[in-house]
């Protein structure tokens, strides 16, 4: 087999190594969401109090085993996926040392298995944040040290891609955006990594009894910068695939250059602090450490939140514009491909990770707000829209478009396809919204049995929390429905899909998203189209008047959401 | 001004760094405006506000805290619910309470309106602290005293449930703090605070 194929829709070199690794990556990914989402759904309908499903010591073991599935295995193999993808493909360039990469990636299968292992066999029922003195069997933190090795040797062989790129000249310029938020991703993987190694290797060490003891807080602050800058990776590498997502659907273009990568930059310098925001409420630390921690810090990183909030749907409604699409405030929004699955991902991802999974984020993280939300359900209702609904949903939007261009596979089962996103999205913001209430009215988080039926005391919960997890609990259905929709879509596509080896410009072929036949191409004077939509005379709102109205509305429900916390507050004891 | 039309996929050729457009600059200043009265709130809420998780925080050994709860438990015992003595300390008196798997010691009895100092510890690992149905949530990790100056401004029976993952026996850990008003009558109004307190987003 050849080393270099030449991509029939984009015209890009693609090496064949690279493609293996990107396909292995993302392979074993789905295989780690499979188990995660089978998990989900036991937790989902026991925490729904009606149903209580599982026994106490299940119910546990499986929050583990969903955490580490989802937050680490799935997401991160595909992240590896993301950076060979990003620095190969978009770069034109050939792998670093593929055999390496191999390699790494036994390295983080091996990790990985002896991580399940543990966990099944009831070894690490410690949960996925294992605060000492809670103690795992010692191959549990070991699983974990192999996979993040692994990780981190990646990561130093997507940086080695890049310097080949450069040096054998692949492109001209500066590499594109995408790239480069990947390179934000890369980064931040790094510092995180070796928080990783900082606590995972005492506790280790600790776990066989090398060490006498860990300090509970001091695990605590470090493992949050692994556990929180972790979750930056991602953010990272979600917002990349807006950007590249938007390209693909809609020919999204890149309004300006400096203000995208300065958004990206700041993420990098600021967001290892931010993970802080876990600590506000603890023993440890001033108040004066943790404002300074949570706000200049974090709030340097909810800024360059904002402006890819604003950047990237601009970059969606002036690229809309300037292929036609130029009626009224929201004709380009109205007309966009909505049938295509890897736009309606896109969309909603957007929507989902900024108006609810960013405004509860920022509000949970404040210092004070944190008294009436720590440790409730509304934590988890927070972060799964963040971590599912923002960066697994742009993940299985960015998969419709690897399956044809990467897999040479037709997507499998397409009208399902087409729904899975509206499924996926809509399960989890009834999920969210259940989680959110219920924790508002104290409702914890990672607790078997809110009727506390073998507990010395009765705690009777208003009835309204009976209705929000309901709610949980058949948003958890659909969410976990429309995942299981994208694994068998995924799989059956890799597997037995229709092989595809064209793709024939103008038609419109069941199971190849829109993007690839019907590329998104910009008029031949677009540059003339642009400086016309720039006019001075088009007022302040110039060339994105629609998505100027959009970032209001969320502006808007930020503030009211923040200042109804601050008022609810004031309600409590006094405390201080 | 502007750069070639491209898109987020394209390498961008020559140089870059160019001014933005007006809405852009609008919009990041607006949000840059809106982060500084994030930040901005923290430290006033901490002058202004009556709830804050500053507190006296101290180092202490496990045990040694554990002893002192047990100290002050048999100081001030005035009966008892289920084997857990109920405590009554006087206003201004610094309070133990603490966490072991999987119950919590003793069962407060305080006066609403008056300040106490209340230290939380944790005898083994880490608790979570959330007072029902107020809504009051600390975290509690061994080796840590995290004292918190509180006035119970509403009477009532309250809970305590553990929100920190301690074990297999974690649901079970459910305590006791009883707030008295001025007549000294123990006003179990748990539905009115709900309603009152545990409202909304």
């Amino acid at each position: 087999m050849p080393a270099v194929r030449v991509c029939p829709a984009t015209g890009r070199t693609i090496h064949r190594q690279a493609e293996l690794l990107v396909r292995f990556n993302a392979v074993v990914a789905v295989v780690a969401l499979l188990i995660g989402a089978i998990a989900a759904l036991l937790l989902v309908l026991t925490r729904w109090q009606a149903v209580h499903l599982l026994p106490a010591e299940w119910y546990y073991r499986l929050l583990g085993v969903h955490g580490m599935n989802m937050l680490i295995f799935f997401i991160i193999f595909f992240e590896m996926a993301v950076l060979w993808f990003a620095a190969t493909v978009l770069l034109n360039a050939r792998p670093a040392a593929p055999r390496f990469g191999w390699v790494n990636f036994g390295l983080m299968v091996v990790g990985a298995l002896i991580v399940e292992w543990t966990q099944f066999t009831g070894r690490a029922d410690v949960l996925f944040t294992s605060y000492p003195p809670l103690k795992a069997h010692p191959l549990y933190y070991l699983g974990i040290i192999l996979f993040a090795v692994g990780a981190l040797l990646v990561t130093a062989q997507f940086f080695a891609t890049l310097v080949i790129a450069k040096r054998e000249k692949t492109y001209e310029g500066s590499m594109p955006l995408v790239v480069y938020g990947a390179v934000t991703a890369a980064i931040i993987a790094v510092i995180t990594l070796i928080h990783g190694a900082l606590i995972y290797i005492p506790t280790f060490l600790w776990s066989i009894g090398v060490i006498e003891s860990i300090d509970p807080q001091v695990y605590r602050m470090i493992w949050w910068a692994l556990g929180h800058s972790s979750q930056q990776i991602n953010v990272a590498a979600m917002v990349a695939i807006w950007y590249m997502l938007g390209a693909l659907t809609v020919g999204s273009v890149v309004l300006n250059e400096k203000v995208s990568r300065s958004a990206f930059v700041l993420y990098i310098m600021f967001i290892s602090m931010a993970s802080a925001h876990h600590l506000l409420v603890d023993p440890g630390f001033s108040p004066a450490w943790k404002i300074v921690n949570t706000s200049y810090f974090m709030y340097m990183a909810v800024l360059a939140s904002m402006v890819h909030g604003f950047t990237v749907p601009a970059g969606m409604e002036l690229g809309m514009r300037l292929r036609g699409f130029n009626d009224g405030l929201f004709g380009w929004l109205r007309r966009a491909p909505w049938g295509d699955p890897g736009f309606s991902s896109l969309v909603f991802s957007v929507v989902v990770f900024g108006f609810v999974g960013g405004i509860t984020g920022v509000t949970l993280g404040t210092e004070q707000i944190n008294i009436i939300a720590h440790n409730t359900m509304r934590i988890p209702g927070h972060f799964h829209s963040t971590v599912v609904s923002g960066t697994a949903l742009a993940f299985m939007g960015a998969t419709y478009y690897l399956l044809p261009l990467i897999f040479r596979r037709k997507v499998a089962f397409w009208k399902l396809a087409k729904v899975q996103p509206y499924l996926f999205a809509g399960g989890l913001l009834l999920l969210v919204m259940g989680m959110t209430f219920a924790g508002s009215f104290g409702v914890p988080r990672r607790h078997w049995d809110i009727s506390f039926s073998q507990a010395p005391f009765d705690v009777p919960f208003n009835p309204a929390v009976d209705i929000f997890l309901a709610m949980m609990g058949i948003g958890g259905i659909i969410a976990v429905t429309g995942a299981l929709a994208f694994i068998l879509i995924a799989v059956t596509s890799v597997f037995f899909g229709e092989t595809v080896t064209e793709f024939p410009r103008g038609a419109e072929i069941r199971g190849i998203p829109q993007g690839l036949t019907n590329p998104p191409v910009h008029p031949a004077n677009v540059d003339e189209l642009n400086a016309a939509l720039h006019a001075p005379e088009r007022g302040f709102a110039g060339a994105t008047p629609g998505t100027l109205v959009l970032v209001g509305v969320f502006l808007l429900a930020f503030i009211l959401y923040y200042f109804t916390n601050w008022k609810l507050l004031s309600f409590l004891w006094k405390i201080g | 001004m502007l750069t070639k039309v491209h898109t987020g996929l394209e390498p961008v050729p020559g140089i870059w760094w160019r001014p933005a457009h007006k809405a852009e600059k609008i919009w990041v200043g607006i949000a840059f405006a809106w982060c500084m009265v994030l930040f901005a709130m923290m430290p006033l809420w901490h002058y202004r506000g009556g709830q804050n998780p500053a507190g006296v925080r101290t180092r202490v050994d496990p045990k040694a805290f554990y002893a002192r709860t047990v100290e002050f438990a048999n100081q001030y015992k005035i009966a008892e619910d289920r084997g857990i003595p109920i405590v009554q300390p006087p206003p201004g008196a610094d309070v133990y309470l603490v966490g072991t798997t999987f119950s919590w010691y003793p069962i407060l009895q305080l006066q609403a309106g008056k300040e106490y100092m209340l230290h939380l510890s944790s005898a083994d690992v880490n608790h979570g602290f959330s007072l029902f149905p107020m809504n009051i949530n600390f975290q509690i990790v061994p080796g840590y005293d995290y004292a918190l100056r509180v006035t119970p401004t509403t009477a009532g029976d309250f809970r305590i449930v553990c929100n920190e993952f301690c074990g297999i026996g974690h649901h079970t850990m459910v305590g006791r703090v009883i707030v008295v008003d001025e007549s000294g009558s123990t006003v179990a109004d748990n539905a009115k605070a709900t309603l009152k307190n545990g409202g909304a987003p």
